[in-house]
């Protein structure tokens, strides 16, 4: 016992480069998908002879995926929360012929067509979030119902062919770009400074946290990772913006990238900073708990997949407008993309683990994955595979990295509900439990244990 | 009787969990074809034993010797002891209620065609003839959840009938049941003592110890503390419960005259619960209480009295269905449909099983601390982490919690320091009462004694404290004022200074009321 008080300082360095993403017990986990994902691009870049990076690639990269990002960011919620949404696809789908029909046939401005949108995801989510909230039935049934439900409207509705989209404004949503003020330089000048203005703003809140933290007396991390930090990142945002302000003539940081940010700034700010997120977190941590604590489940689990749905009805939108037009086949597949985004990002399958930003980067590994084969020349058949194996392996590392010594995502998730006697002794492999000085941390129950096995 | 050879002998059984011993040195020794009963306080090591008998504990983990038919026996796990004969049914039945009675009786067990399918003809049969021995006349193909907990029960023991049986061991097996099943399981385990089973008893009900065993082990604290022969030493209730409550008070309790107790603030009348499942059982029954400000109000009763079901169906319904009752605060009726109006109205909970219900283990420190009343720190819902910090930092001062921040997971810490985070988080909430749930289950004595002196604490800050326990002596020395509740019922109110365990232990095996009317 005598090291106890080394081993936190041991493993200091790793942990205080996990709270670059904010700290938390699923902080190094995605700590480490960042990493996979840099190797992934270095990778790529050297065997595409460097096409990876180019400006036209990444802005491709982005254009190609911001769809299904956006549905990430609702799905790694409805996971934290415990559930699963296997209907964004046809929701995104079905909203998205009825913002082509109404603005197409009915003739709506594309301002109202929005709204509309939205209004379709809002009511969707309401239908299923009532009958998983209130009613009770599983989000797997739920969806997958809606999944059928969805696809099927949207072919009755389209009479299963494709509708032209063709308002100007509208059309922007998906494939538009930052304006070009045409000032004679080879750069983009709103993506530059929108990448400075990030790179500043990524400064000054850093140092803001920590001199707040000062004030109150709250550990903060040492100086030096948050110097590495704000430079790594203010770097990164340059070279993006550069690379993004200097492809073609015409092109530059597109808007379905900008709402993919918003949208990632707020949702971060809502799951990590709002009373909202803590509740999301507790209910799917641990709902008998949360439901003893207050917290409204229901609420929370309606609020769920109605954001999903809403999300989704967002992300149709930017398809439709991206490929100008809303087809019967709009979709397919895009849930199991954005759930395997979340789960390589981090996510526990049992819920009450994951990050918006973990999911991201997940999301982008996939997406680098799909575009460096495709640059590659592999063909979509053995793309699959690849991508399969991937998520296959992305999660068995995290569910062997916890078997030694900490607690499995599986095991919790064969036995959900109960704490299991395994997490009695729960350790986790960088940091020690803690020992009181007499050596009594264990304990034992008088009541028969959960897990005994029974003949 | 007294001449026949022990079929099993347990010698100096001795079973470490980290940091703490279960079991030091217990002796069971049981004669063939008696029945035995083990008597002890909730957490006195009784289902530790017999986990260790029954091989969950498997050999190895354990220091003794298991002596069975003569011979050491070491198993390793379940399906050893079974095939040796001693089979367990545990309190909580492990039927599966959408499969018949028959499929139960033989599940991982079935009777084979030639051909390797299940001989179902064989299972009916079979299924019949172990029924009929058990007393039980229902049809075998009738699924488990169709028929009563009693019968259940049966069904239990036919299962262990099919497998040889020779020595059952049955953990609290009347709990769940009514007099008349009660009655009926009591003569069936008489029954099969006079063909020959040996049964070990577990149970609560010491009238029905004293009605049925042929003799009684009493385990205090993981020892042995005697060993008695029903009809040679004269045994009767008073005499088991001296051997139960009997042990030396320690002065661990912080001292307490009572003299900042004040006036009547909570006061519930005529409470009756539901139980969620099965409607016909209450698990509170026309209960009235009192609550003073200042006050440590303890509620006594066995595992399975309704303590706990009494509790949480008051915070916020969270158990069962409120049948009837009413809940005043100083003075004024409150409605409390849920934990937020249960919070809102100053109530706090501190359930018994903190890693199920009291924490999320995977939430860090400060952000438990705060969970429970959160818009305290979240002006327009957005949480103020550095408060937030500031205020669990504080708390981590105050009650001493063991961690280098409070950034650390929750499930790292010691059962101690858990429990001192969920008084943390209900203190957070600025409770005017305070239900703490077995507050000290699980915990090393250390702790203990520091949550003793949290629990008077808060009273003497003014707020009201129910504290619900098993052990008497933690009752008698940190309450004000002690309720008895037997069997939903609350049976007795007496001043602490005025109680001992043995009267306390009377009031909480039996309704004195429901007897003298009967």
């Amino acid at each position: 016992m005598t090291d106890t008080a080394a081993a936190p300082k041991k493993s200091g360095g790793i942990r205080d480069l996990g709270k670059m993403f904010g700290g938390g017990q699923s902080s190094l986990r995605q700590f480490g998908i960042l990493g996979a994902l840099i190797v992934i691009i270095v990778f790529f870049q050297i065997a595409t002879g460097g096409q990876t990076l180019q400006p036209g690639n990444v802005i491709n990269i982005v254009n190609q995926n911001a769809y299904v990002l956006i549905l990430a960011i609702g799905m790694v919620m409805v996971i934290i929360a415990g559930h699963i949404d296997l209907s964004v696809g046809s929701v995104a789908a079905f909203t998205g012929i009825v913002v082509a029909i109404a603005m197409n046939r009915g003739g709506v401005p594309w301002w109202a067509g929005v709204l509309i949108g939205l209004g379709i995801g809002a009511l969707v989510g309401a239908w299923q979030g009532l009958w998983v909230a209130y009613v009770g039935v599983p989000a797997f049934i739920v969806t997958l119902a809606g999944m059928l439900v969805f696809r099927g409207l949207n072919q009755f509705i389209g009479n299963a062919t494709t509708e032209p989209v063709k308002d100007e404004t509208f059309l922007e949503i998906g494939g538009g770009y930052l304006p070009d003020p045409n000032l004679g330089i080879d750069y983009n000048v709103p993506t530059l400074v929108l990448g400075f203005i990030a790179a500043i703003l990524v400064v000054v809140l850093e140092f803001r946290t920590r001199a707040r933290q000062r004030k109150v007396g709250a550990e903060s991390a040492p100086l030096w990772v948050s110097l590495v930090k704000v430079v790594l990142l203010a770097a990164v945002l340059i070279v993006a913006a550069f690379l993004f302000a200097g492809g073609r003539v015409g092109t530059s940081f597109p808007i379905p990238g900008i709402i993919l940010v918003v949208l990632v700034i707020i949702y971060a700010f809502v799951t990590n900073n709002t009373v909202t997120g803590r509740h999301i977190y507790s209910v799917g941590g641990n709902w008998h708990a949360a439901e003893l604590s207050g917290v409204k489940i229901k609420r929370i689990n309606f609020f769920v997949m109605m954001n999903m749905s809403v999300l989704a009805a967002v992300a149709g939108m930017v398809f439709i407008s991206r490929s100008v037009s809303s087809g019967p086949g709009d979709g397919t597949g895009w849930e199991l993309d954005a759930i395997a985004a979340v789960f390589i990002g981090g996510a526990a399958v049992s819920g009450g683990i994951g990050t918006v930003i973990g999911s991201i980067v997940g999301g982008l590994v996939i997406a680098v994955l799909n575009n460096g084969l495709q640059l590659l020349g592999v063909s979509s058949d053995r793309v699959q595979i690849i991508k399969g194996l991937v998520l296959l392996l992305a999660v068995g590392i995290d569910v062997l990295s916890k078997r030694s010594g900490g607690r499995s995502i599986m095991s919790r998730f064969s036995r959900p509900k109960k704490v299991s006697a395994a997490d009695e002794n729960m350790t986790y492999p960088l940091n020690r439990p803690l020992v009181e000085p007499d050596g009594t941390s264990a304990e034992q129950s008088s009541r028969p244990s959960s897990t005994t096995p029974n003949a | 009787m007294v001449d026949a050879p022990y079929i099993l002998e347990m010698r100096g059984i001795t079973k470490r969990f980290p940091g703490v011993i279960a079991l030091d040195d217990v002796t069971l020794r049981v004669r063939e074809g008696e029945i035995h009963s083990i008597c002890g306080e909730n957490g006195a090591g009784k289902s530790t034993l017999m986990k260790v008998l029954s091989g969950v504990y498997g050999f190895g983990t354990y220091e003794g010797d298991i002596v069975w038919q003569g011979e050491v026996a070491r198993f390793r796990d379940i399906r050893q002891s079974e095939a040796a004969g001693i089979v367990i049914i545990h309190q909580e039945l492990a039927l599966i209620p959408e499969l018949s009675i028959a499929e139960n009786i033989f599940l991982g067990n079935e009777p084979r065609t030639p051909f390797g399918s299940i001989d179902w003809s064989a299972v009916r049969l079979r299924a019949r003839d172990l029924l009929s021995r058990v007393g039980l006349r229902d049809d075998p193909d009738t699924q488990i959840k169709n028929i009563g907990v009693g019968k259940q029960q049966l069904v239990e023991i036919a299962k262990a009938l099919n497998k040889n049986v020779k020595l059952l061991i049955l953990d609290e097996p009347t709990a769940a049941l009514n007099e008349n099943d009660s009655q009926h399981l009591l003569g069936l385990i008489r029954d099969l003592r006079d063909k020959g089973v040996t049964s070990i008893m577990i149970s609560h009900k010491l009238n029905e110890i004293e009605a049925i065993s042929n003799s009684i082990t009493i385990i205090r604290d993981g020892h042995t503390v005697e060993s008695l022969d029903v009809k040679a030493d004269g045994v009767d209730e008073d005499r088991i419960i001296r051997g139960m409550v009997g042990r030396t008070l320690e002065n661990r309790f912080p001292e307490h005259d009572g003299s900042g107790i004040g006036e009547v603030f909570f006061e519930v009348r005529d409470w009756t619960v539901q139980h969620p499942l099965t409607a016909e059982r209450l698990v509170a029954k026309h209960s009235n209480f009192t609550v003073r400000r200042g006050e440590v109000v303890g509620f006594a009763g066995l595992m399975g009295a309704g303590r706990t079901e009494l509790a949480m169906s008051i915070f916020g319904q969270s158990y069962g269905t409120v049948l009837s009752g009413q809940v005043f605060k100083d003075g004024q009726e409150i409605k409390l449909p849920n934990v937020s109006a249960a919070i809102k109205n100053g109530l706090a909970y501190v359930s018994e099983d903190r890693k199920a219900l009291g924490l999320n283990l995977l939430d860090d420190i400060k952000t438990s601390v705060v969970s429970a009343k959160l818009s305290k720190i979240a002006p327009g819902g957005v949480v103020d982490e550095l408060r937030e910090h500031s205020i669990a930092d504080d708390y981590r001062k105050e009650l001493r919690i063991k961690t280098p921040t409070v950034d650390e997971g929750v499930g790292k810490l010691s059962g101690g320091n858990q429990q001192k985070v969920v008084l943390a988080k209900w203190m957070f909430t600025d409770p005017d009462l305070l239900i703490l749930d077995e507050p000290t289950r699980g915990i090393d004595v250390g702790a203990k004694t520091e949550i003793y002196g949290i629990i008077r604490k808060l009273a003497e800050s003014g707020a009201g404290v129910i504290l619900i326990s098993s052990e008497l002596p933690e009752l008698l020395g940190v309450a004000d004022r002690i309720y008895t509740i037997f069997e939903g019922t609350i049976t007795s109110e007496i001043l602490a200074k005025d109680a001992n365990p043995e009267t306390l232990m009377k009031s909480m095996t039996s309704d004195k009321n429901k007897k003298d009317a009967a």
